[in-house]
């Protein structure tokens, strides 16, 4: 079953998704596989929460799992990060993250 | 000049596999490496995280990865240049190539296979105002030789371990050392976390949390650093003579980008239907920093790729020859060193 995200792009375009909850996805890979931001700036570390290229800001109230040690750690690390900061590649694409709507942080330069 | 067969830049996986590959053709290898070790991304980001995928291993640590393939490769001696990163590469009328590092350490070779997998690791940078501008004028991210802070004034940013070590040696050294971070807590090896609280208890390390760096002031080298903490938002300014950021390292493509090769979304464009050659003959692309259509950035994949690269390799240095390929279990591995690996043979004796 598909979720509808709202992803809001480094360029202020926002473009609404579908998502699948059944193939492993994060939603990293999510912006990634609708290319919402150029490959090589997205997700750079694969997924292990070791760099931040895929920092977004949780704009609406959804409840999210708790962040885990090493996210916690790359978030303090991390630049332009916001009380809802999160890393996407640390959220779990589930039935409960229906209308998520989240906006990518700038590119670290 | 170090000269060598196959130059490879990049010693992480499939930089070091490659290695192996050219060694069974006979084919001496030399590395250059940003990092100041030989493993890539295995060794500097997760060398204790487990990998499941590599073919023959149910799982193995990054980390013991590239131990193993160190190993593997140790009979064909491949000469290494770490810690220094490929700047420019010129071609020579003999066709092979030269490859100058930032350190001036030049290379060549008939062959060039770039295996930078996401590029080489830059220090990141903290996104202030005039910093540039400061860089070798009070502003280091790397702490080369620790004297240059003898008795001077130095504020350092970060929350991880280079900023806690680095807090604690130079807190001996520097006439004054303070450590900035986002956080109240740190995360790094306890005897590290430990060390700087005693240092604080004792006054040696002005410790101030949770603070960031906001401006930067001086005039021609950098003299005062201001600070605001993060629930006050109180600022104060602290004069300095340095200002090292250290916010972990993270992969740029770098120089490469401006050798002419194909580029295509941060990645160098090669020919998968061959050999994994770039548009420059002579110039190959193999692993993470390489890109086809159906790309994988795989670890395995960069491994096939390597090898394929090296049979190409091979026909450009010796174009007269027909090369057989020959199973290391026929053939076994004879190394540079004089070092020999094969099968114990089978014996053919009567049973009386």
């Amino acid at each position: 079953m598909d979720i509808k995200i709202k992803i809001t792009d480094r360029d202020g375009v926002l473009h609404e998704v579908d998502a699948p909850t059944d193939m492993n996805m994060n939603l990293m890979e999510v912006v990634r596989s609708y290319e919402l931001a150029p490959e090589g700036t997205i997700g750079i570390c694969g997924g292990m929460a070791m760099c931040a290229s895929c920092q977004c800001y949780v704009k609406s109230e959804h409840e999210l799992p708790e962040k885990s040690d090493d996210e916690d750690a790359m978030l303090a690390e991390a630049f332009n990060v916001e009380d809802n900061s999160r890393l996407g590649c640390q959220i779990h694409i589930t039935e409960d993250l229906e209308g998520l709507e989240v906006e990518l942080a700038p590119e670290e330069v | 000049m170090i000269k060598t067969d196959i130059l490879i830049i990049g010693a992480g996986p499939t930089g070091l596999f490659a290695v192996f590959e050219a060694g069974l053709l006979k084919l001496k290898c030399h590395l250059i490496d940003a990092l100041p070790q030989a493993g890539g991304q295995c060794a500097e980001i997760y060398p204790k995280k487990p990998i499941y995928d590599i073919p023959g291993f149910p799982e193995v640590l990054a980390g013991d990865l590239v131990d193993n393939l160190m190993e593997q490769i140790k009979p064909f001696q491949p000469g290494f240049t770490l810690g220094e990163r490929a700047d420019t590469i010129e071609k020579l009328d003999d066709g092979s190539f030269v490859v100058t590092t930032n350190k001036g350490t030049k290379h060549q070779a008939p062959i060039v296979a770039i295996a930078g997998g996401l590029g080489s690791f830059e220090p990141r940078k903290p996104q202030l105002e005039n910093l540039a501008k400061f860089e070798d004028n009070g502003i280091a991210y790397m702490i080369k030789d620790p004297e240059v802070y003898r008795n001077k004034k130095v504020l350092i940013a970060g929350g991880g371990d280079s900023a806690l070590d680095w807090s604690i040696f130079l807190a001996n050294v520097a006439s004054e050392v303070t450590l900035v971070h986002r956080r109240n807590e740190f995360r790094g090896a306890l005897d590290s976390v430990e060390k700087v609280q005693e240092l604080k208890n004792l006054g040696k390390i002005n410790l101030i949390t949770p603070a960031e760096v906001v401006d930067l002031m001086g005039e021609a080298t950098l003299h005062t650093v201001v600070v605001e903490k993060t629930d006050s938002k109180e600022r104060m300014a602290i004069e300095v003579d340095n200002f090292i950021p250290l916010f972990g390292l993270s992969p740029k493509l770098g120089p490469i980008a401006d050798w002419g090769l194909d580029i295509e979304k941060n990645a160098i464009k090669v020919d998968n239907t061959l050999d994994y050659q770039t548009n420059i003959p002579g110039i190959y692309a193999i692993g993470d920093v390489n890109t086809y259509p159906g790309k994988l950035k795989l670890i395995l994949c960069g491994f096939h790729e390597a090898t394929l690269m090296c049979q190409s390799a091979y026909q450009r240095i010796f174009p007269d020859r027909k090369y057989v390929m020959k199973y290391t279990t026929v053939g076994g591995v004879t190394g540079f060193d004089g070092s020999k690996k094969e099968a114990p043979k089978a014996v053919v004796k009567a049973i009386n």
